[in-house]
């Protein structure tokens, strides 16, 4: 047995003084840059300021989809199962950041997480990582954040909707499973059998009882829905549901769980945000770059921005996480969710969240 | 050179409004060219510039904390010089025009970006960006034409403290930083008014703080780390800064002033259309021939006119755009002025010591054969007798 001495308080003190001179003395041989900036050349990775991951390895798992895994930085914290990442990668020299689920074990030896992701048509960025991403690389990181998890005591009976890459999140719960998850439906769909990400590992949970699997392919059965789902799941009423997947499918679940009084039984995620409305569009300043655009009522204020070459802080896009927020100095934006207005008088500065906002009218924004 | 609107010869007179028009529609193809086809292999660019740079002052500076040793003090100077230019010019200054914004990348964002200089960038892209490459050799708006110590254009109104430029450029292209911070803050317009001018003061205040941050280090703190070298590695420093403001004053120097570039009458450009405006940046500036370490080095300002043409273009692609760029000035009769850096450096200096003098003197002086013609034209330079039009021509 090894015991630790305490270290008396003077040392303490003194080490401490010694590190903060030492952190003083490399800002003033580092300026105009700070020391962080040098120690990136030799080592990406230990930033705490700045978390980066190096992708590890790249493994197919449908024709369109991949598992990255990747090595977090110094400053990564731990994650909750069901959680999201944002990732910022270099696609043809440019920084795009996109959110995609954890489907990683909280206690994988070699301390890397993973991310699945399905190339959606299109898709500059998804289809970047499934097709072109290489190990070696290294990405940008931000915290995992997300409410798309199971709550502190579990449910007696849960159930699992998910679609296409909607089983990501699902599957970081099931590969974390505990005495939480000990009565699971999992009702997955997707196209054709090929198209199922993780179908092996999912009809091994279920020969081994983890699970019961319900598999759905909607080529041959059509798209799921409210009334299927009963069939399917005859204790439905009984189960605590956790849905994600496209929005028809979401809409139908919000749907039927509200129509039973059971709203606060489901939890959605949602990839896309749910555009209700669309503004009137304007001519949109950014003060502090002194770009100005027209933009129509349609277009986010953060897309945009990015595509005049402002450096906009962004978050998961979808109106959740409010990394994007930024004050608005004077103008009125609508809410494409719910087409809320909000304006703005000179000298407000209202903060606003600019993936789910639209000009509507002239605005002025604080970046 | 004289405003280009009073020339005799006026290189743009065979232009019609029309051809303009067509010539700035051709500028603005070769722009769209280049912003579409902006990716990858740029990026990869700036990233290996700016890792290479960082790797070099790094061994630069541990070289020198043995500087004691010549050798090491050598190559340390050496290669903190050129690392100093490098951030200065190919680094700093382009990132700051904006040419590398569309990375997203927030540490090489012309928002984010400070510089080993000065200059605090905020204050730099200023006077730089917004003034200088709007009124590009516009006489009266473009303070870049001489610096305000200085007459390099006919036009410039001559005073007898002219008559000291040669010193005050070669002062200058030793301190260059320093200059570069005063010019920016504007500092012989606001002095006299200091005392109640916040906004003066602000920024001032913003300059000192910029200054004891890089003496602090070049002078004190990375010369205390290097021991009993201190005193070689301070004098390694102070070199490499020297070496630095004098070449970047150079490659500067040779952008606008040497024979060949046009200025403008500040009348002419109210209600400048965009082919009127790319017609001056084309006219307005001179590029340097060189390989491609000159262009590095010169942070490819050695491209001084697709420089200006194009402000915010990444820099490695302005050597790929110069021969459709050179293309165009033929096709239209114009005249790409260029030429080696000593020949642009020595034809620039010409220009600040003949303008030192009034207008026609230096060839005057040229010409003085006896003593007593000496005499004379120092008697008109102190006033004692000012030229007239009749004698100047005479």
């Amino acid at each position: 047995m090894t015991t630790v001495l305490p270290i008396r308080a003077p040392w303490r003190e003194a080490t401490r003084a010694l590190r903060d001179g030492a952190v003083k003395l490399a800002g003033f041989v580092a300026t105009p840059l700070v020391p962080a900036d040098y120690l990136d050349l030799l080592s990406p990775l230990h930033s705490a300021t700045e978390l980066r991951g190096r992708i590890v390895a790249v493994e197919p798992e449908t024709p369109d989809a991949a598992t990255l895994v990747i090595k977090p930085g110094r400053g990564w914290r731990r994650h909750i199962a069901g959680q999201y990442v944002r990732v910022g990668v270099d696609v043809d020299g440019v920084r795009l950041w996109r959110a995609y689920s954890l489907t990683s074990p909280l206690d994988r030896p070699d301390g890397c997480l993973t991310i699945t992701v399905k190339a959606i048509p299109g898709g500059v960025v998804s289809n970047h990582l499934v097709r072109r991403a290489r190990a070696g690389t290294i990405v940008q990181l931000d915290q995992a954040c997300g409410e798309f998890t199971l709550p502190e005591t579990g449910p007696a009976k849960v159930l699992f909707v998910t679609a296409g890459s909607g089983i990501t999140p699902v599957m970081g719960m099931l590969r974390n499973r505990d005495d939480r998850l000990a009565d699971v439906v999992v009702v997955h769909s997707a196209p054709t059998p090929r198209d199922v990400i993780f179908g092996a590992e999912l009809g091994r949970l279920a020969e081994n009882g983890h699970i019961r699997l319900v598999k759905r392919h909607t080529d041959t059965d059509g798209m799921l829905d409210a009334a299927t789902l009963e069939d399917l799941v005859p204790d439905l009423a009984e189960r605590e549901t956790w849905a994600c997947g496209p929005l028809g499918l979401l809409d139908a679940m919000e749907r039927h769980f509200e129509r039973t009084g059971r709203a606060d039984q489901l939890h959605t995620e949602r990839f896309r945000p749910n555009t209700l409305v669309t503004g009137e569009g304007g001519q949109v300043s950014f003060a502090k770059s002194g770009t100005v655009i027209e933009v129509d009522g349609a277009t986010p204020l953060l897309e945009a921005g990015e595509a005049a070459g402002v450096l906009m802080p962004s978050g998961c896009r979808m109106g959740i996480c409010f990394g994007c927020v930024a004050p608005l100095r004077e103008g009125a934006v609508r809410d494409l969710r719910s087409g809320d207005l909000t304006t703005a008088a000179a000298g407000d500065g209202v903060l606003i969240q600019t993936c789910v906002s639209a000009a509507a009218g002239a605005c002025d924004i604080d970046l | 050179m004289t405003v280009i609107q009073k020339k005799t010869d006026n290189p743009i007179a065979h232009l019609s409004a029309q051809d303009i028009e067509d010539l700035g529609a051709e500028l603005d193809a070769i722009r769209a060219d280049v912003i579409a086809s902006r990716g990858e292999r740029d990026a990869a660019y700036i990233r290996r510039v700016i890792d290479a740079q960082r790797t070099l002052e790094l061994s630069s500076r541990a070289l020198l904390l043995v500087s004691l040793f010549p050798p090491a003090w050598l190559a340390g100077t050496a290669g903190l010089a050129v690392a100093k230019i490098l951030e200065n010019m190919e680094i700093g200054h382009n990132v700051m025009h904006g040419q590398w914004d569309w990375m997203r990348d927030p540490k090489i964002h012309s928002t984010t970006w400070e510089w080993d200089h000065a200059s605090p960038s905020e204050m730099w892209k200023h006077s730089h960006n917004e003034l200088h490459h709007t009124y590009t050799n516009v006489i009266g708006k473009d303070n870049d034409l001489g610096y305000g110590i200085m007459r390099v254009d006919e036009d410039q109104r001559w005073v007898p403290l002219n008559l000291g430029q040669p010193l005050w450029n070669f002062v200058n292209a030793c301190f260059f930083e320093y200059g570069i911070a005063a010019y920016d803050l504007e500092l012989g317009k606001n002095w006299s008014s200091r005392k109640d001018n916040p906004e003066f003061q602000l920024q001032a205040k913003a300059v000192l703080a910029k200054i004891r941050a890089q003496m602090t280090k070049d002078y004190v703190v990375h010369p205390l780390l290097s021991g009993l070298a201190a005193p070689t590695t301070l004098a390694a420093n102070a070199v490499a800064n020297l070496v630095r403001n004098l070449w970047s004053h150079s490659v500067i120097m040779c952008g606008h002033f040497p024979e060949g570039v046009e200025t403008f009458e500040k009348k002419s450009i109210v209600g400048e259309t965009r082919g009127e405006w790319y017609l001056r940046q084309m006219l307005g500036a001179a590029n340097i021939e060189g390989g491609p370490l000159t262009h590095l080095m010169a942070g490819n300002l050695s491209f001084q006119i697709e420089h200006h043409l194009f402000p915010d273009l990444p820099s490695n692609r302005y050597q790929e755009i110069a021969p459709r760029v050179q293309e165009l000035f033929e096709r239209y009769g114009l005249t790409y002025a260029t030429g080696s850096l000593p020949s642009q450096v020595v034809s620039a200096w010409k220009k600040v010591i003949r303008l030192s003098l009034p207008n026609g003197f230096f060839d005057r002086l040229k010409s003085v054969r006896t003593p007593a013609a000496a005499v004379e034209v120092a008697a008109q330079l102190t006033g004692t007798r000012p030229p007239t039009r009749e004698r100047a021509a005479a």
